[in-house]
Order: structure tokens, then sequence, then C-alpha cells
């Protein structure tokens, strides 16, 4: 009888979250492919709007998505124009700061330098990189000359167009790119970063505990991996 | 969109370029179009409003409601635009948002600031998260668009206290040898005669907004400059028709736009001008009325 009225307690006071938080508005890039982008069709696709629809379905929350510039991606955030970030951002302290991230989805993974020829000068040259990611303070710390860019794409163009001797961003990006394009990897793939989490308000320690679970489940089973294998390929890490 | 375009992977040549054109995303880029022409429809008459209330405001004879209207003028000018379009719409939407929540949740005890977020209780989020995300977009364009007209309205209060000022003094006084009270004589003799002297400058400020638009896109308002960008860039296989770097065909087109904007623009103001000026104690009204003699 204790655990009927337990139990009873519980599912009126998730009833009661759920109402309260009726949509989550999951924000991120658009442009970040394979992560996510803006598909032919004007939604949002990548491995992170599977992700985040299955995460959602898992949680059983209603979601709805919203792109963002990337510059001004954690101050929306914590000024509240949605409730999450999954858009491919590394768990870095200097984030873990300002905001609180979940367990990492996909584990850390490896960045890539990618030029037009194989005779760059890594560190005396022009390395192009998306501004406030972990590739340009790695620039920085290299002793680079950094060349930084609003979008990953337009860091690619820079090396195309001349401007940039090479581009330093995530491997997994850069594979495509590279694959069907007129560039090359050179140098050592380089290890950053502490995975790929959802970031979060830290004054929203609820939401983020669901989403936790959620991607946890999806570890388990092994739902997670396959989509690496889908979206990022063979060759990337996996769980 | 059409039925052939099923399968883009299997098209060539111009079916592809068709089907590519009229592909979802491109349906959004046409109608960020619209977005830019309601832009400029909706904030030049708002920033008119503005203009005027500060031209008002700057030549009043109350002394508190002076200095408000100088300083408008004066701040708004002095702040290079671009801050302000970032400051502003974030601080009204925290804002309207605080507002709110000080009506519609009395008894929530948390703070609102918290560390670096921004907490408000759901039922004064703005607009709430529940309501589609047109809403959402739409009330960005509003911030935006108040924006707009803040910025614009400090540089047209500008041109109309110095229009007001241009009315020859002789019509002022001969309204008063008839009579006339100052609210009468401003709105019948000084406020009809201004336009014409209010034109030159108010024309640049249109050129200027029309120019300005883009700046929507710092905005986070999705208009052509986004689309542009977007579409634009270089697309892997991922995406169903893969392309290299297209921008500059694309931003090539927002000149086109852009330029055809403002050459009609300057048929408008052209014609806009020769009215107002029929009749007027000007040169090209003494001009009018010798060549009807």
């Amino acid at each position: 009888m204790k655990k009927l009225i337990l139990g009873t307690a519980a599912l009126a006071l998730s009833a009661g979250m759920a109402l309260a938080q009726d949509v989550v508005r999951l924000g991120t890039e658009g442009a970040y492919p394979p992560y996510n982008f803006i598909n032919d069709a004007g939604e949002v696709d990548g491995l992170e709007r599977e992700l985040g629809d299955e995460l959602c379905k898992r949680a059983e929350l209603t979601c709805t998505w919203v792109t963002n510039d990337w510059d001004s991606i954690i101050p929306n955030l914590v000024s509240g124009n949605y409730d999450t970030i999954i858009a491919g951002m590394s768990i870095t302290p200097e984030r873990e700061e300002v905001v609180a991230f979940t367990q990492p989805y996909t584990p850390p993974s490896l960045s890539s330098y990618a030029a037009l020829s194989d005779e760059v000068d890594l560190e005396g040259g022009v390395i192009s990189a998306q501004t406030g990611t972990i590739q340009a303070n790695h620039v920085v710390d290299t002793g680079a000359t950094l060349l930084e860019y609003p979008t990953s794409d337009e860091c690619v163009a820079a090396v195309r167009n001349g401007e940039a001797d090479a581009v330093l961003a995530d491997k997994d990006v850069l594979v495509p790119i590279v694959n069907e394009g007129d560039m090359v990897f050179v140098g050592e793939d380089t290890p950053l970063g502490n995975g790929i989490g959802m970031a979060f308000r830290k004054s929203d320690p609820e939401l983020k505990d669901k989403f936790d679970a959620a991607i946890q489940s999806m570890k388990d089973d092994g739902t997670m991996n396959a989509l690496i294998i889908k979206w990022l390929g063979e060759d990337s890490p996996r769980w | 969109m059409f039925a052939s375009c099923a399968d883009p992977s299997t098209l060539e040549g111009l079916n592809w370029l068709a089907c590519y054109l009229t592909s979802g995303k491109h349906m959004a880029f046409y109608q960020s179009f619209l977005v830019v022409l309601a832009l400029l429809a909706i904030t030049a008459p708002a920033a008119l409003l503005f203009g005027f209330g500060g031209a008002m405001a700057a030549r009043s004879r109350i002394w508190p409601l002076r200095i408000f209207g100088r300083a408008y003028t004066a701040m708004v000018r002095g702040i290079p635009d671009i801050v302000f379009f970032l400051f502003v719409p974030v601080a009204m939407d925290q804002g309207f948002e605080w507002l709110r929540h000080k009506v519609k949740c009395p008894d929530w005890t948390e703070p609102v600031r918290q560390g670096s977020d921004f907490v408000v209780c759901p039922a004064a989020k703005l607009p709430l998260s529940t309501s589609p995300q047109w809403v959402h977009e739409t009330y960005g364009f509003a911030l935006a668009v108040l924006a707009f007209a803040v910025v614009f309205g400090a540089f047209a209060a500008n041109v109309l206290y110095g229009a007001m000022r241009a009315v020859p003094r002789a019509q002022i006084e001969t309204a008063e040898a008839y009579g006339m009270t100052p609210r009468q004589s401003f709105w019948r003799v000084l406020v009809p005669q201004m336009w014409i002297y209010a034109l030159p400058g108010l024309s640049n400020l249109w050129m200027i907004l029309i120019k300005a638009t883009p700046l929507l896109f710092l905005l986070g308002v999705q208009d052509i400059v986004y689309w542009a960008r977007e579409l634009g860039g270089s697309k892997t296989s991922i995406f169903a028709y893969p392309h290299p770097d297209w921008r500059l065909y694309y931003f090539l087109g927002l000149l086109i736009f852009y330029l055809m904007l403002t050459r009609v623009s300057e048929a408008v103001l052209t014609r806009l001008t020769a009215r107002l000026s029929h009749g007027q104690a000007t040169l090209a009204g003494e001009a009018q009325r010798k060549a009807a003699q």
C-alpha cells in the first residue's frame, strides 16, 4: 500500500513537472555538418537532429528546434531564448564556468588540419578556425597565426581562397570535405576537448538530469554507437 | 516541389537547377525578401513617428521634455549602430520579461539573476516557450523593428528639428497676426511647410535604412543575408544538392536587389520632391510657378 501511494505521488509529481515544462526548445547552430545542418527542405538535420529527437522521446518531452549563430549561442541560452544547446559543443572547463554540461554523447574526438597541399607550415603559417571553438584556442597555443570565421564553412573557404594556409576543425566535419574536394589532411591529428555534450543553464538541473539519463540509456543499448556510425563513419571513435 | 525532384542525384543540367532553385530552403530564401520589405514598410513610418516626437520634444517649451528630446537625439546618434542593435533587443527582451515576472509570479522566491543565468518563471517568458516557432520569430522581428525605429528616429528627429526651424519666420508671424494659437500655427502653418526642407535629409535616411537592413542578420532574424550565406556555402554530398562555394552568385543577387530598391526609391523621392515644392516659397517652388505661367 505504501509503495502504491509513493508510486502515485511520484507519478503525480512527474506529471506536474511535464506540465511546467511543456515544450523544450533545442538550440543548435545549423551550420556544422554532419553534426547539425539545415537540409534542403529548410529543416534542421544531422546527427544531433536524430539524437535530440530520440532523447526527447526517451525523456518523454516535447521538443522544438531553434537555430542560433554560434557566436551568441551561449548568451542566448543563459538569457532563456532556448533551453539547451545541442550543437557539436565540446565540454571545456571555460564553458563549464557558464553552463552545465551533460555527460558527453560522443567520445573525445580528433581535430585535424586540412590544406590544399602537404607542404604547409602548421606552426608558423596562417590557420583558420571557427570563432570561440577549442580549435581556435589550440591554434593560438601552437603559435600559428589564427584567422577566425563565424562558421566552419567559411574557414574552409578561406583555405581555398588562399587567405589561410590550413584549417583546423573537428575531423568528423573535415572528412566529407576532404573526401569530395581538392583538400588533403596535413600534420598529425590532435585530440582536443573532452567529448561533445549538451549544455544547459546552471539553474536548470532537472532538465539536464533527464537528458543525462536518456543519453546513458542510448549508450547502454548501443543506439548511440549506431548513430555515430551512420553520421560520422566507421572511423570515428565510439563508446 | 515538383514530382521530378524526388531524387536530385539523378538530375542534370537545367532540371537540376530548376529543382535546386525550388527546394524548401530556397522558398525560405525568397520569403526572406518579403521580411526585408516588411521591415522597411513598418520601420519607416515608425522611425518617422519617433523622429517627429523627438523633434517636438526638442523644441518644447517645457524644460524636462526639451532635455529628453535633445538627450535622445544626441545619445542615439552618438552610439555606434552595431552596439545599439546588439544591446537594445536583448535589454528590451529582458526588461519585458522582468516586468511580466513581477506581475505574473509574485510568489516566486528565486532570484532572477543566478550567476550568468537570467531566469524568470515559465509564465513570464516572452514569448511563452509553448508558443509555436512563428510567434518566436515575429517577436524577434518586432524587437528588431523597435531597435531600428529608435535609432533611425533619432536621426529623423534631428532632420525634422532643422526643417521646422527652416520654415520662414514670416509665415509663423502671419499666422500669429491672424490670431492663431501656437498649437494652430504649428499644425496648420509650420508642419505642412516643413516637409520640403526635411525631404533631402529624410531621403538620405531612407537610403541608409535600406542599406542597414542586413543588420537584421545580427539580430538573429533569418533575412536575405542569412539565407544567401547559408545557401551559398559549399555543400558536400550529405546535402541533396551538393555544390561548391556559390556565395559570390548569391551575394551578386543581393547586390542587384538592393540596387533596384534604391533606384526605385530615388524615382519616388524625385516625384515627391516635385510635389512638395508645389506652391512653396523655395527656389524649386518658384521655378514651378514660372513654368506654369
